[in-house]
This record gives structure tokens, sequence and C-alpha cells, in this order.
């Protein structure tokens, strides 16, 4: 009995989470507090570890992370924005893993080639929805400059979130459910944080799906040099 | 933990103040407990010199694991593979977990951490000078394991037996950690070292840089140590710098061999009679202006660490408002 990998929605998956390690990794040595550090670090490994299950899947990791190009990468525009302010970090982060969490939630229940991966992670992205939970709580209803923050953070994402919602081919879920599961989630948590889910629209009409089909933003081009460019220089090494 | 220690010992003695008298039996009882081997609790009396040694020495080396974070976290962006990357992620993150410890003894001594903080920032408490100097290549992560590590390991395992509980009790936890982030920067040089010309001279590159200051984190000679002698009484330390470093030479000169590369000092050799390595002078000069704040990354170290400060306090205000808020009305969840 052999499943064919989905490959489309294994690099989609993968992306997604070594994209947003990566950026979780820049904030090694600049946190607010040390527990932070140790924190944003953790999470940044569990997302690691899920994309090198998950780019293996497809082929080699490292040939996957270090010698594609931008065009090539299928992951979510969200995952990609810069680090910004730690409301910035949180709000991505919030965003992110409570759709990771009604995701891998779904994935883990069926019989599908992502159920094992999904069951391990599972748990690990409920771990990193809790921490995003707690923070927008604290900075939402913290301080008058925590709040403004908070708020601007949520509305400067918020362009990017409608993304993770449309088909991927290979992966079983119904988008428009998982969307409005996700919305119930976040607004409750926004709502306890003396905050309101934002207004606009989910996406703009230029990025519509657009990470997923290997078009991204302007600083993820800069992003994939500094991460690729050691590996690049060496041409055949290993390490 | 240090309370439940402290009840087994019979020299347990609150400090309450009342008079010379008292003191110097107290006295009594603690040179009594250094001299059998015992352990000093937080709630022990103890002279406030020894007090002040250990909140020093704790706060030293909690700044330098915080600290030490930065040249390794300057390459997670960077590493060549995705297993390296993790490998470093993992280690920067114990770092920081090292110095939550560290700084959780200190307080142990009746300092916080925001006071030791403070004092880091504004240069009134040092960190390992070793940290002063950049991570220029890839194999500058790998020689920090294995070099900077290794000399801290060196330093450290005796302190696993340091008079002080807490303080030991810490080590023990921490040595583990080091000696697995050892072996994975040897690890990692021997990768390059057996890797293409260029991995190899990256390596060796990086050992070459790396050496002398490695040789520096066990201080200043024997007989230029200012705190040695006392700390030696007390059993806080126990072993001289000259004798640790003498150690970590005679461990690391096989090790470089197995490596395949070579350490840069032209007088180290074998001495038959003395069974130790013999090796050239250490360039004190260099020693005490990266001490003096006049090393290549001092000035960026301090000011990096300054700035993740400054910046996240409007973080720090946020949780502690929130806190505030939500202990009066009892939603505080657990």
């Amino acid at each position: 009995m052999t499943t064919t990998v989905p490959t489309t929605a294994a690099l989609a998956l993968g992306d997604d989470a070594l994209v947003l390690s990566h950026r979780l990794g820049e904030w090694a040595g600049h946190a607010p507090v040390l527990e932070e550090e140790v924190a944003l670090a953790n999470i940044a490994l569990d997302l690691l570890g899920q994309a090198r299950v998950l780019l293996s899947l497809v082929g080699d990791e490292d040939e996957l992370a270090y010698l594609r190009e931008e065009r090539a990468f299928r992951n979510v525009q969200l995952v990609e924005q810069p680090n910004g302010d730690f409301a910035h970090t949180i709000a991505r982060q919030l965003y992110f893993s409570t759709y990771q969490h009604l995701l891998y939630d779904r994935l883990a229940t069926g019989d599908g080639p992502f159920a094992p991966l999904a069951a391990k992670a599972v748990k690990e992205v409920a771990y990193h929805r809790d921490h995003a939970e707690q923070w927008t709580l604290r900075l939402g209803d913290g301080t008058d400059e925590s709040h403004e923050r908070m708020r601007r953070a949520c509305e400067a994402l918020w362009r990017f979130t409608g993304e993770m919602f449309q088909p991927v081919q290979g992966l079983d879920v119904d988008g428009e459910q998982l969307r409005s599961a996700w919305l119930e989630s976040v607004g409750e948590v926004l709502r306890r944080a003396t905050l309101t889910l934002p207004e606009g629209p989910q996406s703009g009409a230029w990025s519509a799906g657009a990470g997923r089909q290997g078009l991204h933003t302007e600083p993820f081009g800069r992003m994939l040099a500094e991460m690729q460019h050691l590996h690049r220089s060496h041409p055949g090494a290993s390490w | 933990m240090a309370t439940a220690a402290a009840q087994k010992t019979d020299h347990t003695a609150p400090y309450d103040g009342d008079g010379t008298a008292a003191t110097a039996g107290y006295e009594r009882a603690f040179d009594a407990a250094v001299a059998a081997d015992e352990r000093i609790e937080p709630r022990d009396w103890m002279p406030d010199a020894y007090r002040a040694t250990l909140v020093r020495q704790i706060a030293q080396h909690a700044h330098s694991e915080i600290i030490g974070m930065q040249p390794e976290a300057n390459w997670i962006t960077r590493a060549p593979s995705l297993r390296r990357k993790a490998i470093l992620m993992a280690k920067v993150q114990d770092e920081a977990g090292h110095g939550l410890y560290l700084y959780s003894a200190a307080e142990t001594l009746g300092t916080g951490r925001d006071e030791l903080l403070d004092k880091l920032h504004s240069g009134r408490q040092k960190y390992s000078s070793i940290f002063n100097y950049p991570t220029l290549t890839w194999a500058d992560v790998g020689a920090i394991g294995w070099l900077v590590d290794g000399a801290a390991i060196t330093n450290q395992v005796p302190l696993c037996r340091c008079s002080y509980g807490p303080y030991a009790r810490a080590m023990v936890r921490i040595c583990k950690e080091e000696s697995f982030h050892q072996r994975q920067g040897y690890e990692l040089l021997l990768a390059l070292s057996r890797g293409t010309p260029e991995q190899h001279a990256m390596a060796q590159d990086a050992v070459d840089r790396w050496w002398w200051p490695s040789l520096m984190m066990f201080g200043p000679p024997d007989d230029e140590s200012q705190h040695s002698a006392q700390s030696m009484a007390w059993k806080i330390k126990r072993h001289s710098n000259d004798e640790l470093r003498q150690r970590f030479v005679d461990i690391c000169v096989p090790q470089a061999e197995s490596l395949g590369l070579t350490l840069p000092d032209p007088d180290l050799k074998w001495n038959e009679e003395q069974g130790h390595y013999d090796f050239g002078a250490i360039d004190w000069t260099e020693f005490w202006e990266v001490l003096k704040g006049n090393g290549p990354c001092n000035e960026q170290r301090i000011t990096q660490r300054r700035r993740a400060h400054e910046e996240g306090a409007w973080v720090r205000e946020a949780a502690a408002a929130y806190a505030a808020k939500h202990s009066e009305t009892g939603a505080t969840r657990a």
C-alpha cells in the first residue's frame, strides 16, 4: 500500500514552517525578556522540525531549502513578513498558529498522508497558539501603548490571512469551514484582549493565494539571500 | 529545593543581626561547614564578603550566557544546513536557559535579576571576555563549541562541587548541556576539516583565531589573580587559573590532532618530565585591553543587549499592567 506524496501540499506546509522558523530565529538575542528568548527559539525549533519532515517527503531537505529561488517557494505571504516589533511577531504567530492548529487537528484525525506528522505537530502548535494567545491578551489588555501596537499589528497583517484558506492541491480540508473556525477562534482571543477583528478584506485582490503560487513580497528575497548565501557559496559541500 | 537541603544541615543559622558574639558563633559554624565540604544554603549565615564574591561571580557567569548568545546567534540565519541550523538554535536557546538558572541562583543571595541586568547594562558587572571576539565565518560556530565551551566546561566542572549549594546545583545541570554542545562543536569542525579544501581552511582559520582567546578564559596568571586565594579558601574555586588552563591545553592537543587541525602555537610541545604540554606566552596586554572594554566587539555586544532591553520595555510594562489588572479581578489564569 503506497500513498503518493502530495508534493504540492507537502511543499506548501513545509515552506510555511521553514520560513516562519527562520523569522523567529532572527529574534535570538533580541527578545524583550529572557523567557521569550527561550520561548521564541522553542517555537522556531518545533517549526524547523516540521519543515524538515515535510520537505523530506518531497526530496532532499537542504536542496529544497537552500537551492530553490524565491519564485519556487510555496509558503503563504503571512509567514515571510518581517518580525517588526514584538506585537507584530505575536500577531503573525496568533494568526498562523491558530490556522496551523485547526489544520493539523483535522489532518491528524484522517488517514491521509499527513496524519502521522499532524498527530505529532498538533501538540506543538497547540503550545504555540497558547503562547500567542497569552501575549495577545497581555499586549491588548496591558498599557495604552501595548494596546495600540497590538491593534496596529493585527490590522497590518490582516490582509495576509485570507491566503491560508485557499485550496491547496493534495490537502483534503474544507477551506471555508477552516476559515469560519479560524475567525471564531481569533475573534474570541481578540475580544478578550479588548481588540476587535480588523475590518478590511482578508486578502487584497492581488494577493489571493499568491504565496502558494510563488508570488512573494519584497522582503522575502532578501531573507532567502541571507539564508542561502553560505550553502550556495560551497556547491556540493556537506556540512 | 534549596530550603529542603538547608534543613538537612545542622549549621543553619538565619542571620538576625544580634551582635558580634553571635556573629562569631555563626562564623565558626560557617568555617566548619566549609571545612567539612558541606553545602552552604541560602538561609545559612555567611560572611558578607562570601556573599558579595558569589553574587559577583554568579552574575558574571549569568551575563556571559546572555551576551554569549550573540556571537552564535549571528549565524542562525546563515547556517548552511537545516540540521546545523536546528542544533545552533537549540544551543542558543539553552544559553538563555542557563542564564535563567544562574540569575535564579544569584537571587538566592538577596539580589534581583533586574538589578543584575542593570549592572550589566551600565558596565558595572562584567561578562566573559571571550564574547568580545567576532564570529566571522561558519567555522567559528564550531570553534566556539569545541574551544570556548571546552574551556567553560574545564572551569565549570569543579564548580559542581562549589561550597554554595544553589550555584553547585545549577552547574550540574549546565555542565551536562555544555558537554553536549562541546561535542557538537567538535563534530562540526570535523565535518569541515574533512570537507572541501575551502571548508578545511575555514576550520583552520577559526581555530587560529579562537585558540588564544580561549586560553585567556581561565583568567589572569595565578600571581595576578586578585580573588583566587580567598575563593579557594571558601571552596568556591577548587583549582587555580593556571592549573585549569594547563588541564585544558593537555586535553585539546590530541583533539586537534584527531581533527586534523593545528593549534597556532610554535612553542607547543610535550614535556616528558612534567607529563604536560608546554605552551607559548599569552598576550596579557590583549587580555587586559579586552577586559577594559577595548576588544573588537565590546561596544557592539553591550549596545545590542541594552537595545533589546530598552526596546522590550513596553512589552514588560504591558505584562505587568495586565497581571495587575487581572489579579485584582481574580481573573488571572494559573
